[in-house]
């Protein structure tokens, strides 16, 4: 059991293959759903380009140098496989920055599936199969086989635990929403209900998101937000164990521009909440070692990080969602057993979630169109495309002489 | 306040807008309105006086029909005279110029071209600003750049220009302006129409397109267009688009509500195009035969080549609970979040979205669940508010 009090910064990493304005005077003569001209908003390679240059390049590269200047310092990352094939085909140099920091040895790297994909609510047989790719791609490029589980936009309950401890996991991480802590605190470690050994990182939000969310908000109360004050705040939580800072990676640059110093925060970040020997930096799985859980957590319904209902509303609200994600897996016994390997490959990129979530008409509704990160113009262009795609891959299907 | 036409005795949307406007602006308590027609009629309207303005030695004036060119005059001696719209809006403009004596009024707010040259001479006369609203330009009804009557392009440039202030209903209607008269944007306020929803019941009695009610039972899909059959309104490239959607969906029927100059070519383009059997044509219709063709869809196209509001997707939403698909090159596009939007001239893009709605009802329900949320936000005060605004703007310092 540590003494000291540890920040656990975990951020997550992912770019999905946008489908393209993909019509119906596409569907069976071109199967490129993925690829179109360069300048237009779905294009894949550029929108990569651009995040590598804003966000992965310069934010790797001070994270290297807090690694080299604080030697406690450590962070978790998850990176999914769609965005590492997307870096190796558009930004190496990107990819190798992530290698660089995982080769000091203090980055650790959070298994999930592959794709980003809701699979675990549709196919548990699929589920596993992008896990497993996804094991095997970051042990193929990191060489480090991931001891802690995210699903998807962290969709936690206890049939996800129940799965990841009976997978071997050593921790799996959740959002610490208040209606499941009730009067519990997310800054400790937790057992999740009806499991064996796995441990239950819950992120706590409201300091995350005065990071993620906050941060360049002129109008947030906490506005400026510095190290200094940031850690002061952690320094000053008596009951305490550990503070899960867990958000997209792409805060840094993207989310939150350089120009808000976001930067700055981030390489004062250790150095500010170092200067007490008292305090630490740890990975997801040294956390769970660290620390006893203090209490069992009982999540029976689905709970994400996204919104404020933290549920699925975002991917699955809607009746044109829910449609295009049941056909989607309607088609999976009949693309797996075709043995094409590019139908496969389309069919796993179709499931990432990011297709489900551009098709969300919840905040489209309330006119706050930009409350949602949407290369599409309305959801039901997002829809349109989807399911454009979705009779093509039927195509292929039928030319195959598969009945479908 | 200087206006064409009044409901019940209007042609199309004109009369409708200005009567919910006034009728909105008549709430506000520092504005009184008397509003001022080319012809004597009994109207129903409590909240503002509406009068007409009889030409010297005239006994009355009366509209017939609902076409834009027939005015018979009745003078004193009992002789009648008819005069087409040009010689109307000439002699409108005299009898306005002559009725100003003696009257109180702080501000003339003129709608559409047919008034401005009034509006005009009333400046000229008092001094007072003059405020043009434009519900359309000529280029619009034409529906082509700079096309149109000379004659109305000359007074609209030459009143754009002489004007205080315009209004126009759109962003898109804005653009003309400075597109076809050079007119600086910031002298340019757009004020979008609106509708009032509680002024708008959907019907539940049987429908009056039976016919189409039993083919979507048996799992056919309709697509309605309810409008002018004229060039602006874009009809062929729906016509166009038709083919390549029935192509792929056979059980597709097309209803097109409306008459206009374009009425048997449409007829012929279906026929040439080998889709004569999935189209009907009902020629004009008004009051439930018209209200239940918007109920009677599955999708509401409006595919406008020039389009300066465009109401019928908003009566779509409130009288049919039917979703709506618009051109881009229309006002209603602007303030409608939850539709689909096309260019009027990309006939493929149109077909991919009208093919998605009738393959798929999740996409028809999400898309009229979420536009009647937005609808039933919708209404006139806004507009009211913002002239409100401007006419104080305008009042300050100034005084006729």
């Amino acid at each position: 059991m540590s003494d000291k009090k540890a920040i656990v910064l975990y951020l997550h990493v992912h770019q999905p293959y946008r489908v393209r304005h993909y019509t119906i005077f596409d569907g069976g003569i071109h199967h490129n759903y993925f690829e179109t001209a360069y300048d237009t908003p779905t294009n894949n390679e550029r929108i990569l380009k651009k995040v590598a240059e804003k966000s992965y390049l310069p934010t790797n590269a001070r994270l290297l140098a807090m690694l080299r200047d604080n030697p406690e310092f450590k962070l978790s990352l998850s990176i999914t496989g769609t965005v590492i094939d997307q870096m190796e085909k558009w930004a190496p140099e990107a990819l190798e920055s992530f290698k660089e920091l995982v080769s000091t040895g203090r980055v650790e790297i959070v298994g999930e599936t592959y794709h980003h994909s809701l699979a675990f609510f549709y196919s548990r047989e699929e589920f596993e199969a992008q896990v497993k790719m996804h094991a095997d791609k970051i042990k193929e490029v990191f060489g480090q086989t991931p001891k802690v589980f995210r699903n998807t936009e962290l969709a936690y309950n206890n049939d996800v635990a129940y799965w990841a401890d009976q997978a071997g996991y050593k921790a799996i991480l959740s959002e610490g929403w208040d209606p499941i802590l009730d009067w519990r605190s997310p800054n400790y470690v937790y057992r999740p209900a009806y499991t064996e050994n796995i441990r239950l990182l819950m992120k706590n939000y409201r300091l995350s998101d005065d990071i993620a969310f906050r941060f360049g908000d002129r109008s947030s109360p906490v506005w400026p937000l510095t190290a200094d004050k940031f850690t002061g705040w952690l320094g000053d939580e008596q009951k305490a164990t550990n503070f899960d800072l867990f958000m997209d990676y792409e805060t840094f640059g993207e989310h939150q521009w350089g120009d808000t110093g976001i930067f700055d925060f981030l390489t004062h970040l250790p150095k500010e909440w170092l200067k007490n020997k008292h305090h630490t930096f740890m990975t997801v799985s040294e956390v769970a070692e660290a620390f006893e859980p203090v209490d069992t957590v009982d999540v029976p319904s689905t709970i994400t990080w996204a919104d404020t209902e933290r549920d699925l509303s975002a991917w699955l609200g809607n009746s044109m969602q829910v449609n295009a994600i049941k056909a989607l897996y309607d088609l999976q016994d009949h693309v797996l057993s075709s043995g094409d390997l590019a139908l496969i490959d389309d069919w796993r990129n179709l499931t990432t979630s990011d297709h489900f979530y551009y098709m969300c008409t919840k905040w489209f509704n309330d006119g706050d169109i930009h409350a949602y990160f949407s290369p599409y113009d309305t959801p039901y262009e997002a829809y349109m495309n989807f399911m454009n795609a979705y009779h093509d891959l039927k195509f292929r299907l039928a030319e195959k002489g598969v009945p479908v | 306040m200087l206006g064409w036409e009044l409901p019940p005795h209007n042609s199309g949307g004109l009369g409708m807008a200005c009567l919910q406007l006034c009728k909105a602006l008549s709430k506000r308590p520092d504005v009184d309105i008397e509003f001022i027609v080319p012809y004597d009629a009994e109207h129903d309207i409590d909240f503002m006086k509406v009068t007409a303005a009889t030409p010297q030695g005239i006994a009355s004036v009366v509209r017939s029909g609902i076409a834009y060119d027939s005015y018979k005059y009745i003078r004193e001696d009992g002789s009648e005279e008819w005069l087409n719209i040009y010689d109307q809006q000439e002699l409108y403009e005299e009898s306005v110029a002559r009725m100003i004596d003696g009257r109180e009024f702080d501000i003339v707010h003129a709608h559409d071209w047919l008034t401005f040259r009034a509006a005009m001479r009333v400046k000229e006369r008092r001094g007072c600003p003059i405020i043009l609203h434009v519900h359309s330009v000529e280029s619009d009804r034409s529906g082509r750049e700079l096309g149109g009557n000379p004659l109305v392009h000359e007074i609209e440039d030459m009143a754009l220009h002489m004007a205080d202030r315009i209004i126009a209903v759109s962003e898109h209607t804005k653009n003309c302006i400075i597109r076809d008269y050079g007119i600086p944007a910031d002298k340019i306020e757009v004020v979008h129409n609106s509708i009032e929803p509680g002024d708008i019941v959907r019907d539940n009695d049987a429908n009056t397109y039976r016919y189409l009610e039993l083919m979507h039972s048996l799992g056919y899909r309709i697509v309605v267009n309810v409008g002018r059959l004229t060039i602006q309104k874009g009809l062929p490239n729906l016509l166009k688009a038709a083919k390549e959607v029935i192509y792929r969906e056979p059980k597709t029927l097309f209803l097109i509500v409306g008459s206009g100059e374009q009425y048997y070519e449409l007829i012929e383009l279906a026929a040439d195009l080998g889709i004569g059997a999935n189209v009907l044509f009902t020629d004009f219709q008004r009051g439930k035969r018209w209200r239940d063709a918007f109920r009677v869809g599955d999708l509401f196209v409006m595919p406008s080549v020039s389009e300066p509001f465009g109401l019928t997707p908003l009566e779509a939403i409130g009288y049919g609970h039917t979703p709506a698909l618009v051109s881009k090159q229309s006002g209603v596009s602007e303030v409608l979040m939850n539709c689909l939007k096309v260019d009027y001239w990309d006939v493929n893009e149109m077909a991919n979205q009208i093919t998605a709605v009738v393959q798929n009802d999740a996409l028809r329900d999400n898309l009229v669940d979420n536009a009647r949320r937005e609808y039933i936000k919708l209404s006139w005060d806004g507009a009211s508010e913002k002239i409100g605004k401007l006419y104080n703007q305008h009042l300050e310092g100034a005084s006729a």
